[in-house]
């Protein structure tokens, strides 16, 4: 089977900056798993995830993204395979202010014919089915602009957006930072159950352990990053 | 993907309602005077070069061409001299004139030209192209003081046949003495031209001499109440002069000698103009003014042109994480930059056709008062291509405007990749 995230052999350091981030020899994510990649702040996290949705390039080694080099394709190329195969919620929820609930969750079918033919009926009907299944039932929510919601709301926006267009995997990055603890067990439970439903791929990124129960298989990034376990040069 | 990028430009600007509104109202306002700069030409031009037709030749005292022609055909300016009526015998009598139309201009009815002439006007007077003149209602002037008014001057007096009226002496609106002791009477009203006809009372050339029997020394005698209408009826009505005359030829060939003819006549300074080239004369005289005007309306379109680039262009840095998030939602830079041109080519759009509405509903207003005021009668200012046209370049130079912050976002959002923290 063709690992849907493939690392191998992979350096990357920022420009101006003599040491490298991150020096991985190997790291993948299999078709519909759900992993969880924790690490602290300024570990690399961020950087790893701008690596595999083929935003940044490294300098050294090999990333695959559903069986395509990334460091081999054009820029082109790596914005296709983003917009068709990935879903990515981000820590700030990062939706379009000036588009309702519904529009925003519907965004990436603008931008991928392959996801919107993947979904069956209006985009505003898949959009609405998600957010449903997110937790979202209150019709009324959907009629607000997105900055009338609340941070919990928001970020079940931000995951019915991630998900819509069945995208082979869905990438969160520390979503869940600003939610309680239940509204956060709560999120993550529905985020993996729709994206078992889908056969969606999870890579699930935060700095809290507590959270690795909830996923198939935990990840510390600090363990499989080689640059972080080399100290500075004095 | 193009329909559905325009889409989010459009709800882009939506979210911007106020700085999207001012742009539009900065590049209207632009189109509107550039538009309205460019109409009001055209219109005038046309206006003019319909206004005669048929004349072969104008003769007058001895002026500049452009003087005569604009003051015996369009009413506007007067005469500095006149010519006499031996003068005029001779013109009539000469074998290779077909017709002549003599005309005298100087009175006025409440802001209106009275023009004396012949019935021969109503024949031989021709406009756009051929049309002749054409009564709505009644018949030509057959009495002394009959009245013929134009389509303007009774809609605009509320006259109609019947009406009696009272001119006055010289132009102007208020303050003059009146011919109160020798009225008219409207009995035919003229089919609308758009030309200054309209805007004419014409009455017989005798009628003129008539009212001024008793004002020989540019004044109202204190006598002249005493000479009844009848007693006038029994002068020799002749006039002892004419503004000008409209000249027909039998062999238009000979236009040329005929017009050397009589700028030579020996028995008083007259000159003889073509109609066709005195406008030409004016449209080289007015020319430089037309592409000044034309020319600084550009430079204001592109002062509009350029609010749009200053309103995106300030917008950006506060857009960035706006790009991000569409990037990593599988936006390329491509849909980045389609993004910032639609905004661009949307704001230039409607202000384009903002400014269009503006400067047809301000034509509207303006075209009488200007017809009115200056005697200027715009003809086919109505919406036609150059209007699409005008749309279309500001549309198009708002598109190419846009290119540039386009640009610097596309830029942008490949180096701030998925996130931007601001």
């Amino acid at each position: 089977m063709t690992p849907l995230v493939d690392l191998s052999q992979v350096r990357f350091t920022w420009p101006k900056q003599a040491r490298p981030v991150l020096d991985i020899a190997e790291f993948q994510v299999m078709p519909g798993e759900r992993v969880f990649l924790r690490g602290p702040s300024g570990s690399g996290k961020s950087t790893l995830l701008g690596l595999i949705s083929g935003v940044l390039s490294p300098q050294e080694g090999e990333i695959r993204l559903m069986g395509e080099d990334l460091t081999q394709c054009s820029s082109a190329r790596r914005d296709r395979l983003r917009a068709d195969h990935l879903g990515i919620i981000f820590q700030l929820f990062n939706l379009v202010p000036y588009l309702g609930v519904v529009a925003n969750v519907a965004l990436p079918l603008r931008f991928s014919p392959r996801r919107r033919a993947a979904v069956e009926g209006a985009p505003e009907k898949e959009a609405i089915r998600l957010l449903s299944a997110l937790g979202l039932t209150d019709s009324d929510l959907l009629e607000r602009r997105v900055v009338d919601l609340s941070v919990g709301q928001q970020q079940r926006v931000a995951a019915a957006r991630a998900l819509i267009g069945a995208p082979d995997l869905v990438i969160a990055d520390e979503p869940t930072s600003a939610l309680d603890t239940l509204a956060r067990d709560q999120f993550i439970t529905l985020l993996a159950g729709e994206a078992e439903r889908t056969g969606a791929g999870l890579l699930f990124v935060s700095h809290d352990p507590g959270l690795a129960s909830h996923f198939e298989r935990s990840v510390d990034l600090t363990e499989i990053n080689r640059a972080s376990q080399t100290e500075p040069a004095a | 993907m193009n329909a559905s990028i325009l889409g989010l430009a459009w709800r882009s600007l939506m979210n911007r309602k106020g700085s999207a509104l001012l742009t539009i109202l900065a590049v209207a306002l632009s189109v509107a005077l550039f538009l309205g700069v460019e109409k009001t030409r055209q219109g005038a031009r046309e206006g003019f070069a319909t206004t005669i037709s048929g004349t072969h030749l104008i003769v007058g005292a001895r002026t500049g061409q452009v003087n005569l022609l604009l003051y015996s055909v369009f009413r506007l300016g007067d005469a500095t001299a006149e010519i006499s009526w031996p003068s005029y015998e001779w013109l009539a009598s000469r074998e290779d004139v077909d017709w002549t139309v003599p005309i005298s201009l100087g009175d006025s009815h409440r802001g209106f030209r009275v023009l004396g002439t012949t019935p021969g006007y109503f024949e031989h007077y021709k406009y756009a192209g051929g049309d002749s003149l054409e009564m709505a209602e009644g018949e030509q002037f057959d009495d002394l003081f009959d009245a013929v008014i134009g389509a303007e001057v009774a809609q605009e007096l509320g006259y109609e046949v019947g009406t009696e009226m009272v001119l006055s002496h010289g132009l102007g609106r208020a303050g003059l003495q009146t011919h109160d002791n020798r009225p008219f009477r409207v009995v035919g009203v003229l089919e609308r031209t758009g030309t200054p006809v309209d805007r004419t009372i014409h009455v017989s050339l005798q009628a003129i001499t008539a009212i001024h029997v008793g004002w020989e020394t540019g004044t109202r005698n204190p006598m002249a109440d005493s000479i009844s209408e009848d007693m006038v009826r029994g002068f020799d009505l002749t006039p002892r002069t004419v503004t000008a005359v409209f000249v027909g030829l039998k062999q238009p060939g000979r236009i040329l000698s005929v017009k050397r003819s009589i700028d030579t006549y020996r028995g008083e300074p007259m000159m003889a103009i073509m109609p066709g080239v005195a406008l030409t004369q004016l449209w080289e005289v007015s020319s430089v003014a037309e592409r000044a005007l034309l020319g600084v309306s550009l430079f204001v379109v592109a002062v509009g042109l350029v609010s749009i680039l200053t309103s995106i262009l300030t917008s950006l840095n506060a857009r960035r994480r706006e790009m991000s998030i569409l990037r990593a939602v599988g936006a390329r830079p491509g849909h980045i930059f389609f993004l910032l041109v639609a905004e661009a080519a949307l704001l230039g759009f409607f202000g384009a056709l903002a400014g269009m509405v503006l400067v047809h509903v301000l034509l509207a207003v303006a075209g009488p008062l200007l017809a009115a005021r200056y005697g200027i009668n715009l003809i086919g200012t109505g919406p036609g291509m150059v209007d699409v046209y005008t749309v279309l370049a500001v549309t198009g130079a708002a598109l190419m405007m846009g290119a540039i912050p386009a640009w610097l976002a596309f830029r942008r959002s490949l180096a701030d990749g998925l996130t931007v923290k601001l």
